[in-house]
């Protein structure tokens, strides 16, 4: 039993009482309640809207959805070192960004065969819809089973998260050479992409080793950025070359 | 107390000391009596379960002991020594493998570098010295799966964009030639240089072992250090496979001799410890056989990815019979 500072046995002082010394006398009596329920000082009404989103409307589902993607953008965008991405991970704008990769390959595949008006489609060794989405994908998931076996401690979620989330500025190096190579073909096309394409790669690489170098004890902190470099390298080599001549 | 029973009480604390030091694991304390030694054996013991071990009492220790009192000493001193001894045997022998294959923990142990060993084991590949084994100098203690799998990786797609790069830039002044990026060769690729870099040092090891069940040899090498000496092996081709997208054929044909010198003397002084002993033909016919497929795949690589840069004079309706006579003259 704690006692306070005087030693057992010393009944002449006074002053320091022991400190569970009255609990003894207190006895529940049948008057006081001891059960009930515990209100939070605030309408009963919202208790049930926080207790399930299934009652809301789908347009607040959605937009509350997209308000999260949309801030995670904004945090790639400006790379600070916040918690957000890897605290509430999602799997959204990883989806939303590799579906927008793979489909601008596709609509330019199409675009291609309906420009040569050919059916040697088969010889058009650019990448396909499949191919871009399973680079991406199993490249997110190779380099995060490699993060964790070095002994990071971030979970499969959220590096998948991180990693996703920063192919965004790759995705925006896309759409402006798509846009580039509306004017006519030459050289200086070509610099303008490429310089497009290395400053955007360099971003994505600032963004993601921002997120997750932290996770990784530092005597293996390159070993862990190395594969996200290769990774970001060989999407922006694709964004580079599978553009149409 | 006789003398015996003295030394052979300093022996256990002496292995207690060890024990704990190296194991962390009391369970074989919780057996003994120490009742003699007050002071030097409370503080060893530091029994969880006792909340109150008084130094100054000794005859109480052993109520707070959760086994069961033991009768004399001699029972205690063989268990303790053989519970150590196990201990002891048991961190020598495999304590890095411990765990069941199917669990994660496992597989980590495989991935156990840090920055600089990594770095280490790469520069011991490009500057092979003969006389010092690369296994043995690098590897011995530890073994890991992340420079092979990584290397690989990084080869496929220098090989594949190098030779993407090079076919661009050789058919450059054409007007019929129509650039496609040619991302089915990235799979290719992968499967030529994980084939190699896997099933080689399978059938390597297999061969090793088989040899080794007839004739007794010093060196035998474990499947994962093979694969990291093949793995590690490899990264000279990175550079070159980068520098062959030059378009001359004596620059690629120097930079093949110059990769497969450096990474077949690898292989050749690193393995050569192993065969030693056999017979001499079939130790020298196993050297030649590693180098033979290190070259095949080098010189692959080079005929399947990389244009010859005499085409880019001709007209491409006749380049497909030379490509293929290229092909043909280099397999």
């Amino acid at each position: 039993m704690a006692e306070a500072e005087e030693s057992p046995g010393d009944p002449g002082t006074a002053s320091p009482r022991p400190l569970f010394a009255g609990l003894s006398d207190i006895s529940i009596s049948q008057d006081i309640p001891v059960e009930g329920e515990i209100t939070i000082p605030m309408r009963s009404r919202i208790r049930e809207f926080d207790s399930s989103t299934l009652n809301e409307s789908v347009r607040n589902t959605i937009m509350r959805d997209l308000k999260a993607v949309g801030k995670k953008f904004m945090h790639v965008l400006y790379p600070r070192k916040s918690n957000t991405l890897l605290r509430d991970w999602d799997l959204w704008g990883p989806l939303i960004l590799c579906v927008t990769l793979a489909f601008t390959t596709y609509i330019l595949q199409i675009f291609r065969m309906l420009q040569r008006d050919s059916a040697d489609s088969e010889k058009d060794g650019g990448p396909q819809f499949a191919e871009v989405f399973v680079i991406v994908w199993f490249g997110a998931v190779t380099i995060t089973l490699n993060s964790k076996l070095l002994g990071g401690n971030i979970s499969f979620f959220q590096s998948l998260c991180v990693l996703g989330y920063c192919i965004l500025p790759l995705t925006v190096a896309m759409l402006i050479c798509r846009l580039v190579l509306l004017a006519d073909p030459g050289p200086v096309n070509f610099m303008v992409r490429l310089f497009v394409v290395i400053v955007m790669f360099a971003w994505s690489i600032v963004a993601s080793t921002a997120f997750l170098a932290d996770s990784q004890p530092p005597n293996r902190r390159a070993l862990a950025v190395y594969p996200v470099f290769l990774f970001y390298f060989v999407i922006s080599w694709m964004i580079l070359t599978f553009t149409p001549q | 107390m006789s003398g015996g029973e003295i030394s052979s009480r300093t022996l256990q604390i002496f292995f207690l000391i060890i024990g704990r030091r190296l194991t962390g694991r009391m369970a074989a304390v919780d057996d003994l009596q120490f009742e003699e030694f007050g002071n030097a054996a409370t503080s060893l013991t530091a029994n969880p379960d006792a909340t109150t071990v008084n130094i100054e009492d000794p005859g109480e220790t052993p109520k707070h002991q959760p086994g069961s009192p033991r009768g004399s000493g001699r029972e205690e001193d063989d268990e303790l020594l053989g519970n150590d001894d196990s201990d002891k045997t048991e961190l020598l022998a495999g304590q890095k493998k411990s765990s069941p294959f199917w669990t994660f923990e496992y597989y980590q142990t495989f991935f156990d570098v840090d920055t600089y060993q990594v770095f280490d084991r790469i520069k011991g590949s490009l500057l092979p010295i003969p006389g010092k084994n690369f296994v043995r100098l690098y590897i011995r203690s530890n073994p890991d799966l992340y420079g092979p799998f990584w290397i690989c990786a990084t080869l496929v797609f220098a090989i594949a964009i190098s030779g993407n790069l090079s076919n661009f830039l050789i058919h450059l002044g054409e007007k019929t030639y129509h650039y496609v990026p040619e991302f089915r060769k990235v799979s290719i690729a992968a499967t030529i240089i994980y084939a190699y870099a896997w099933l080689v040092p399978l059938a390597l090891w297999g061969f090793l072992m088989w040899r080794n069940s007839k004739v007794m040899n010093i060196v035998s090498y474990s499947f994962l250090e093979i694969v990291c000496v093949y793995g590690y092996s490899l990264f000279i081709y990175i550079p070159t496979a980068i520098l062959w997208i030059i378009p001359q054929k004596a620059v690629r044909w120097i930079l093949v001799m110059i990769a497969l010198g450096i990474s077949g003397s690898l292989l050749a002084m690193t393995f050569w410890p192993a065969v030693r002993e056999d017979n001499r033909r079939v130790a020298l016919a196993t050297i030649v056989t590693i180098v033979l497929l290190h070259m095949l795949l080098s010189v692959g690589c080079l005929a399947y990815f990389f244009d010859a840069p005499e085409m880019d004079h001709l007209p491409t309706t006749t380049a497909t019979p030379n490509q293929t006579v290229a092909a043909a003259k280099s397999s």
